[in-house]
């Protein structure tokens, strides 16, 4: 249907006319419903109702003493909850923006100062970054140390050396009361 | 091929190397076909475009679909609820298969109603007839899928067929279960064949491509083109007929998807499989029933065959006996319209296939057993006594000398055969209902029709009622608490409602379980712990679970409605029912375990409307029609919409076909 038919011999100029707006028509319309019918299986592929729905993670954060992190699962990803210790939040907060790869204040990636809490997946390729254990290397910064691919993070979860693009993402999260945070 | 000239250079590069251009030239615009093929003519490239519709469908359900007895059921009901256009990918599949052999069948009578399978063409046939035996098993290995009731007792039943070789007939049917029974074994193996084989399917209609281009089409008068005056090239004219076709049918096939999705489909597969119980009534799909009426006919043992080898070894022969038509069928002539003994002839083998069916869908008792008997033997008289001999007493008529002469017209049948065929499906479903006729609540549900919708009021209100009552005692494991929003309650509401439940969660850091409040996204919570709570708290009689009752009872909506309004308070003389069981007209069996749940003025309705016990009933049921098909306003609403768009494109098709071939006629 590519082309107009050549073999038949039209009965007239005008009849040719007549048939070449229907074959075009009818192909643009032929085409355009198959682009549309082709959108249910595309979609189908998108997360589903119920994977949607799975949208928070309660996390009890009494027992986490500062300087202790502890990693949650949300959607899948870890989540890296730490409670920050004063020389690590004021580590964070001294950082001149301007050095930073992804410039971002270490007040407006947090609720509340001592509690950070950000997805632990590398921005980079998406591995989880070390740091969370006290045995972990912490990096050049104190902060997370990637060791797929050498990636640095501060205390703020900020990059500051290696390949990743962007900082640690912060989850939507509240306090729901003084002792439970609720991710999602 | 030879004749094959381009001016464009990357065009010619690739010719060079793969003449795939001048193959696309050779076998699909220049073919010449002869120019009198009728619309039976269109089931072949119509089939060809339902095997398609069928592995992309497949591909899709298998991204969401998990081969595992203990979730299988329940990953094809998050298919139908949560999988974006899930309900119509798996309707799509579900119908295609029944689409598939409805186009097929008709494509293998129009083979033998034309002579199709003579030479030089019997290995075209006998390719056609693999292809059909790979898609009975592809069809019966999918029916095993989604592991309702009837996936796994029609799984049983025929691979218990085997058990009927002798000798060696148990441990070919433990080999193919791969354990000793029906399992999760065999449900795996069933998965994996019932990808591999519709690949099989594509590459053996290549094959039967390839060779009829070699014989070329056979044609309605039967006799070989002569020349070029008989023939026209394939493209435009036959393209735009098959588009043409493909438009007419799109519609038929979306009819059923959009509106009567279950249609060829038995209630009980919305039961999930259970391996203690077997259905009342046990069926294949419709597509097999001729041949389950033959396997069910032989009912004496005779000498040292049983009946149940000569059923299976009568079946068989059934489908085999196809590949000796060639031989079978003596006569010269081809096509039926010059063979005036053998149209009829044709025509009493399809109502004896039909007739055959139809008996199959019934028990198998007194005169039913004996016509399905009579039309064991005439069905195989037909291959065996009739065509061997009517081809040589029958005097055919004059064969015209070529085709160009009479141009003939066969436009006809195509939807009375659809119709009659549809109806078959519709016997063999509706063969489950016994008993009284079922009540109908004053002015009908509102979901009726083309356009009928839920109404969203008596959502509610059924809601209300499922809560109040019918939840104290039934689960609803499949729906959620986020899905009443679909009733118009807000995300706080939602969440409120969903509070008054506590589940079960953990292990908490210290590694114990816990109870937290139920939250919008986990499933109804259920009253009872577990399936052995809920039956010992209710005499032993469990509950059943409410998600899919209206799609897993015959009738569902009428049959539930009929059931809560259907109880007697004294059982009727000579209806004695059991200590501790009550009397419902409506209840296979009329002695129920569930006391009458509903009466008037159950539920005060927050709405102010009058709690009647009627009403009551008719709201509960639309509430639980919701818990059944989530999906069936989305559904109806898309259907109005492809079907404009499928009117108009058809119309433009048949507009363009008709300027193609205004020079021809």
């Amino acid at each position: 249907m590519a082309e107009p038919a050549h073999n038949a011999q039209p009965s007239s100029v005008d009849g040719q006319t007549r048939r070449d707006f229907l074959l075009y028509a009818t192909s643009a319309v032929g085409v355009a419903g198959t682009a549309i019918a082709l959108w249910p299986f595309v979609h189908s592929m998108n997360p589903a109702a119920d994977t949607l729905a799975l949208s928070t993670t309660d996390v009890d954060i009494s027992a986490i003493k500062p300087g202790q992190a502890v990693t949650v699962i949300w959607q899948g990803r870890p989540v890296f909850v730490r409670h920050r210790t004063p020389e690590e939040i004021t580590a964070a907060d001294q950082t001149a923006i301007g050095e930073l790869r992804d410039p971002q204040k270490d007040a407006d990636r947090v609720k509340k100062p001592e509690w950070l809490i950000l997805v632990g997946s590398c921005t980079h390729l998406g591995c989880v970054p070390l740091g969370q254990k006290p045995a972990d290397p912490k990096g050049e910064f104190g902060g997370w140390f990637c060791p797929c691919h050498g990636s640095h993070y501060d205390t703020s979860g900020r990059i500051r050396k290696g390949p990743a693009p962007r900082n640690l993402a912060v989850p939507p999260y509240q306090f729901t009361n003084d002792t439970t945070v609720r991710i999602g | 091929m030879s004749d094959f000239k381009t001016n464009n250079k990357v065009v010619a590069w690739i010719e060079e190397r793969l003449p795939i251009f001048s193959m696309i030239q050779h076998s699909a615009i220049d073919y010449p076909t002869p120019r009198n093929l009728n619309y039976w003519w269109n089931f072949g490239s119509l089939a060809a475009v339902m095997l398609i519709i069928m592995i992309l469908t497949g591909i899709f359900l298998v991204m969401n679909y998990t081969p595992h007895v203990t979730l299988a059921f329940d990953s094809v009901e998050r298919i139908m609820r949560d999988v974006n256009y899930g309900w119509l990918i798996r309707y799509l599949h579900s119908n295609g298969a029944s689409m598939f052999f409805i186009l097929v069948y008709i494509h293998i009578l129009r083979g033998m109603y034309y002579g199709s399978y003579k030479a030089p063409r019997e290995l075209l046939w006998f390719i056609g007839l693999a292809i059909y035996l790979v898609m009975m098993g592809t069809g019966f290995m999918g029916y095993v899928l989604p592991w309702g009731q009837l996936s796994l007792w029609g799984a049983t039943v025929i691979t218990n067929m085997f058990s009927a070789v002798p000798l060696v007939g148990d441990m070919v049917v433990t080999l193919l279960w791969g354990g000793f029974s029906v399992d999760n074994p065999t449900l795996n193996r069933f998965f994996s064949l019932h990808y591999l084989l519709p690949f099989i399917i594509f590459a053996l209609v290549f094959v039967h491509v390839w060779a009829l281009h070699t014989t070329k089409s056979n044609n309605p008068l039967g006799i070989e083109a002569k020349g070029p005056q008989d023939t026209i090239p394939f493209h435009p004219y036959y393209t735009i007929k098959d588009l043409y076709g493909i438009g007419l049918f799109l519609m038929f096939y979306l009819a059923f998807v959009f509106w009567s999705p279950n249609f060829f489909a038995e209630p009980d597969n919305y039961i999930p499989g259970n391996p203690l119980v077997t259905p009342a009534h046990i069926l294949p799909e419709w597509y097999y029933l001729p041949f389950y009426a033959i396997l069910k006919s032989f009912t004496v043992d005779i000498w040292v065959l049983s009946a149940k080898l000569q059923g299976v070894l009568g079946m068989f022969a059934a489908i085999l006996i196809l590949f000796f038509l060639p031989w079978l069928d003596s006569s010269k002539v081809r096509s039926a319209k010059f063979r005036p003994l053998y149209r009829q002839f044709f025509w009493l083998f399809v109502l004896d296939c039909l007739v055959l069916g139809y008996v199959a869908s019934k028990p198998a008792e007194g005169l039913l057993l004996r016509i399905g008997q009579f039309g064991t033997v005439y069905y195989f008289a037909h291959f065996l006594v009739i065509l061997p001999i009517i081809g040589r007493i029958e005097k055919p008529k004059a064969l015209p000398s070529s085709i160009a002469n009479p141009v003939i017209k066969a436009v006809a049948l195509v939807a009375m055969i659809m119709v009659g065929i549809a109806g078959f499906g519709g016997a063999a479903q509706a063969s489950g209902g016994e008993g009284p006729a079922l009540k109908k609540p004053d002015g009908g549900f509102s979901w009726e029709g083309v356009f009928g919708r839920y109404d969203k009021a008596a959502l509610k209100r059924g809601w209300q009622v499922f809560h109040d009552v019918c939840s104290n005692c039934h689960s609803m494991r499949f729906v959620s608490y986020r899905n009443l929003a679909d009733l118009g309650y807000t995300a706080d509401e939602i969440k409120a409602i969903a509070a008054e439940k506590e589940v079960q969660d953990g292990p908490n850091d210290e590694g114990a379980m816990f109870a937290r409040p139920a939250r919008a996204s986990d499933r109804f919570v259920s009253p009872f712990a577990n399936e052995k709570a809920a039956a010992a708290a209710n005499g032993g009689a469990l509950p059943p679970d409410l998600s899919l009752m209206n799609k897993a009872r015959a009738n569902g909506p009428y049959y539930v409605y009929s059931l809560l309004l259907g109880y007697e308070e004294t059982a009727p003389e000579g209806h004695a029912v059991p200590e501790g069981k009550l009397f419902n007209h409506y209840f296979p069996g009329n002695a129920i375990g569930m006391p009458p749940p509903i009466m008037d003025d159950i539920v005060a309705y927050t709405d102010g409307t009058k709690a009647t016990k009627e009403q009551v009933a008719k709201d509960i049921v639309t509430f639980l029609n919701w818990a059944a098909e989530p999906e069936l306003d989305a559904r109806k609403s898309l259907g109005v919409k492809v079907m404009l768009f499928l009117a108009l494109f058809t119309a433009m098709l048949y507009a363009l076909k008709h300027q193609i071939w205004k020079d021809v006629h």
